[in-house]
């Protein structure tokens, strides 16, 4: 029998059997719908985090000079303890960095609590509150929507001016010009001079709810002790050029800080690289486990697929019976079952692609999670459902081409 | 007894001989204890012969029928059909011989229910490796030969009985095949439909089929011109019938 027959004909006895045929599908659905979702989302975690999340937090050829990593993961308590214990990055120290560093770079420091903005009564809660010097807006790649940032004199001078978070413009200043209004910062009034372009969110929350006001303006008795940053950041022109400002920012931290050959760092040096480190650990896991889960889908899909196709083998006995009289061959036989078991794996593999991707859009746009379709993931989920109902069908098929004409043929 | 080649080990049956069976013995292992269905049959059957295979139950007819339809394998003998040897070929050569060879009519029909008349009887063709266009043409004039043009879209459960067996008929003779074989083709029909069936076999007979059929029904037996009885797995009388 040619191929194409067997397949129509797979085809034919699936069209008669719908629900039969639907229950054996469902295994392979399941599984390969699982596959395309949680493929999605760790592909667009993993994109999300490389493109935006890295970048956002961390910047390109940028380090962030701070007291403990910013962004970790599953610590011991007994680091925790020995990080808490360090001491703090002071101004002068941002300051002597600077001074020292002898390529070109830009850096910017900053530090930042949540607090809250009031305008003419509104009061935004649970705003981030930013103290840092001029150049941490070209630093962080925060465009300017509408105004201007503040100036080196300002900054140097510490006026009590302030640039909003696009979310928090909108709240406070709902069809409103802000520019040029006041807002109060725990009861400190400062002049609104520009609004930052909207940034969006990252897993879900607003990267447009801040203030950045001058480090040295009143806003620093909110955010840290007096004369300590949070970080300080520097930009590099090349990868290359950041290590070596990264070697010679940890010499000169290491000889203010009188640190003796055999001691270790008492202060971090983070970048982009260091936060994807954090994800990489993650995906890492998402990457063993969901291929495990898919698997086990799967492999019950087959088993299913298997047992109701040694159930039509059965009840098909007589037919297998007529079509062996009539000289239908061993492999015609075999090629009949398996490629009704392998159709009805297409089949389910077919609908769960097809859930899978609706699932991942509806994954993006109802929650946080950034799930993105892998087109791999979809040629994988035909493969591997055609592939397990082909395995699955192999026991079944082989059997029913091996029935014995006459014997099939008495059977009722 | 007809005046046939003394057929012994060694020797090629003569040229007109479609069915040659040499002392075919078949034994059924049933856990044990061995169940002797055929014990030595010795048959030549010439090209367009109509022969009636008689004998009382269990008798052997049906397992004779198997063994010629190539369905079985004997135990021991020979079996030569149009010349070739069949008792020493392989699986697919058997499947082969049952596709191109031998039509079989049963008993029970032995249609597929979920398909219509013409499918069922575009089945030998399909396995033959005929294209769709053709089948189709084939099987339409299969069908129509035995008067059934027009049921050609009904499934075996809207047709009647003998209009199954029609189809079965018109199945078995898709292929042109050297012989027609009918293991109590009639047993599930009555008298008047039975009727009207010799009738469609004696004209297939006239027009050159060879057919060989069992039943265990006298008035049956009496359209074919050569009657063979079995009696405990072996040939008891073979007989020409005045014409
Ligand atoms: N598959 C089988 N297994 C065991 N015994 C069988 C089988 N087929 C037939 N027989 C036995 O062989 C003998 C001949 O059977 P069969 O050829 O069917 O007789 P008939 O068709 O003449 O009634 C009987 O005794 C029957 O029980
Ligand atoms: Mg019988």
């Amino acid at each position: 029998m040619p191929f194409l027959e067997a397949v129509r004909l797979a085809l034919q006895t699936i069209r008669a059997q719908k629900l039969k045929s639907g229950f054996s599908a469902i295994g392979v659905f399941i599984g390969v719908t699982f596959l395309i979702g949680a493929w999605s989302i760790v592909n667009g975690m993993n994109r999300y985090m490389t493109d935006k999340f890295a970048g956002t937090l961390v910047g390109v050829n940028t380090f962030h000079l701070r007291r403990r990593p910013n962004v970790n993961f599953n610590v011991e308590d007994s680091v925790w303890r020995a990080w808490r214990r360090r001491p703090r990055i002071k101004f002068a120290d941002a300051d002597a960095v600077t001074q020292g560093l002898r390529m070109p770079v830009v850096t910017a420091w900053y530090s930042e609590d949540r607090g809250s903005v009031e305008y003419n009564g509104k009061v935004a809660k649970d705003i981030t509150l930013e103290g840092a010097t001029e150049r941490y807006f070209d630093i962080m790649n925060l465009k300017i929507a509408d105004g201007r940032a503040f100036t080196p004199q300002e900054s140097k001078a510490g006026t009590t001016v302030v640039v909003l978070g696009y979310d928090l413009a909108q709240k406070l200043f709902p069809g409103v010009n802000p520019i040029g209004r006041t807002v109060r910062i725990h009861g400190i009034p400062y002049r609104v001079i520009g609004v930052v372009e909207r940034q969006g969110n990252l897993l879900g929350i607003s990267l447009d709810k801040f203030v950045v006001a001058p480090a040295l303006s009143p806003i620093q008795r909110e955010v840290n002790p007096p004369g300590v940053v949070d970080a300080l950041i520097v930009k590099a022109n090349s990868e290359l050029e950041m290590r070596d400002a990264m070697d010679q920012t940890e010499a000169i931290m290491r000889s203010r800080r009188h640190l003796r050959p055999r001691q270790d760092d008492n202060f971090v040096m983070e970048t982009s690289e260091g936060v994807l480190d954090f994800w990489k650990k993650l995906s890492r896991i998402l990457y063993v486990v969901g291929p495990g889960l898919v698997g086990v889908a799967l492999v019950v899909g087959g088993i299913v697929i298997m047992n109701i196709m040694l159930m039509a083998v059965a009840e098909r006995t007589r037919e297998i019976g007529i079509r062996k009289s009539l000289g239908a061959r061993r492999r015609d036989i075999l090629r009949q079952f398996l490629a009704e078991s392998a159709a009805l794996a297409t089949v389910g593999a077919t609908l769960g692609i097809g859930t899978g991707i609706v699932l991942s859009l509806l994954l993006k746009v109802a929650t946080p999670l950034p799930a993105a379709v892998s087109p791999f993931s979809i040629l994988l989920g035909v493969v591997v459902g055609g592939g397990v109902g082909i395995v699955a069908g192999v026991y079944p098929a082989s059997r029913a081409s091996r029935l014995d004409p006459i014997a099939a043929l008495r059977q009722e | 007894m007809t005046d046939v080649q003394a057929f012994r080990t060694g020797d090629t049956p003569l040229p007109d001989i479609v069915i040659l069976t040499h002392k075919l013995t078949r034994d059924y292992d049933m856990g044990g204890e061995v169940v002797r269905a055929l014990r030595g049959v010795s048959l030549q059957i010439r090209k367009n012969e109509y022969v009636a295979v008689m004998g009382p139950s269990g008798s052997g007819k049906s397992t004779l029928m198997n063994l010629i339809g190539c369905l079985d394998t004997p135990t021991a003998g020979e079996y030569w059909l149009n010349g070739q040897k069949v008792s020493a070929l392989s699986d697919d050569e058997l499947a082969r011989i049952r596709n191109k060879e031998i039509g079989f009519v049963f008993q029970t029909f032995n249609l597929l229910p979920r398909a219509n008349a013409l499918h069922n009887v575009e089945l030998p063709l399909i396995y033959a490796g005929l294209p769709t266009k053709d089948r189709r043409a084939r099987a339409a004039r299969a069908l129509a030969r035995v008067g059934l043009a027009d049921r050609m879209d009904h499934r075996p459960n809207e047709l009647s009985g003998g209009q199954r067996q029609r189809v079965a008929i018109a199945r078995a003779l898709v292929n042109e095949p050297s012989i027609l074989l009918a293991d109590e083709p009639t047993g599930n029909l009555d008298s008047t439909t039975s009727a009207e069936l010799m009738q469609v076999f004696q004209d297939l007979h006239h027009q050159g089929q060879t057919i060989v059929m069992v039943t265990h029904e006298h008035d049956i037996a009496a359209h074919a011109a050569r009657v063979v009885t079995l009696r405990d797995g072996l040939v008891a009388t073979d007989q020409l019938r005045a014409a």
